[in-house]
């Protein structure tokens, strides 16, 4: 393990980041949003854990946020799903550009 | 050139071509269980950085609750078989140089920031136990108020859900 430098580590959940970002950008679909969202989150989670684990190899701080974070991204994949489901009722689809209303 | 160093790239390799795939395949399944390979890898990822615990925790949660949400959701709202419409080529090109120019500066970013080395020594066991203890002392490093408010959080999405999802028939009001 150590003989790998953070750097590396950090290109690798930086690009992870951004392809979670072009998946953010191009996809009109919510549900491939959402996944998006999702690799960002984990690209977050493999940084903050890397960093507890190179640099402060003495605290558990990064390690308890990850939990915090995967626990959190639980609960909006879930709140998420159940807005994408209620829409899909309403219009018939779940592309973004199709929800054009606040109230129905 | 050790094996774990070799493990570590072939790694990163798989999550980056797997999530790649996830966001750009133009089949919604095939799209999920490509992110399902990619979670899978980060939770091997984490297995190599010697974390047990969180490794379980991201294949419980990611792999075990997430995906099969997302999955079941495809089901509910998605026409099988179905292929998704081709992105936009010029907001295609434009999100990929914006991305790539993103990558680029962070990259640079880091490469010339020097991560100093850790103190040698300083290394203690990230073990379950550990985990536990403090992630419920209520001492000054402790992490029992945030623990007991994710738990009231987690009741709350729950409750959302229900409220979001329930049907109301349209005779009764």
């Amino acid at each position: 393990m150590s003989q790998v430098p953070l750097t590396h580590i950090l290109f690798v959940s930086t690009a992870l980041f951004f392809i979670g970002m072009y998946g953010l950008f191009t996809r009109r679909n919510m549900i491939t949003m959402l996944m998006s969202v999702e690799l960002i989150l984990n690209s977050v989670n493999i940084n903050f854990v890397a960093f507890n684990k190179y640099l402060y190899p003495g605290a558990l701080e990064g390690l308890f946020f990850t939990l915090f974070i995967i626990a959190i991204a639980a609960a909006e994949a879930a709140v998420a799903i159940a807005i994408i489901i209620n829409l899909y009722r309403n219009f018939r689809s779940i592309d973004v550009e199709d929800a054009d209303e606040l109230k129905f | 050139m050790s094996a774990s160093v070799i493990v570590f790239y072939v790694l990163s390799a798989f999550i980056l071509v797997t999530g790649l795939l996830a966001v750009t395949s133009r089949q919604l399944f095939r799209s999920a269980i490509w992110l399902l390979f990619s979670l899978t890898g980060i939770a091997g990822l984490y297995f190599w950085l010697d974390l047990e615990f969180i490794a379980a925790v991201q294949v419980v949660v990611y792999v075990g609750g997430i995906v099969v949400l997302i999955i079941f959701s495809i089901f509910l709202t998605q026409q099988a078989g179905k292929d998704l419409p081709r992105p936009l080529r010029t907001r295609a090109f434009f999100s990929a140089s914006a991305v790539c120019i993103g990558f680029l500066l962070t990259s640079l970013m880091i490469r010339q920031y020097g991560f100093p080395l850790p103190p040698a020594g300083g290394k203690t066991d990230m073990g379950i136990a550990t985990i536990g203890t403090q992630l419920l002392s209520t001492s000054g490093q402790g992490y029992a108020l945030p623990f007991e408010v994710i738990s009231i959080l987690l009741l709350a999405a729950m409750i959302a859900c229900i409220v979001i999802a329930i049907k109301i028939k349209p005779g009764e009001k």
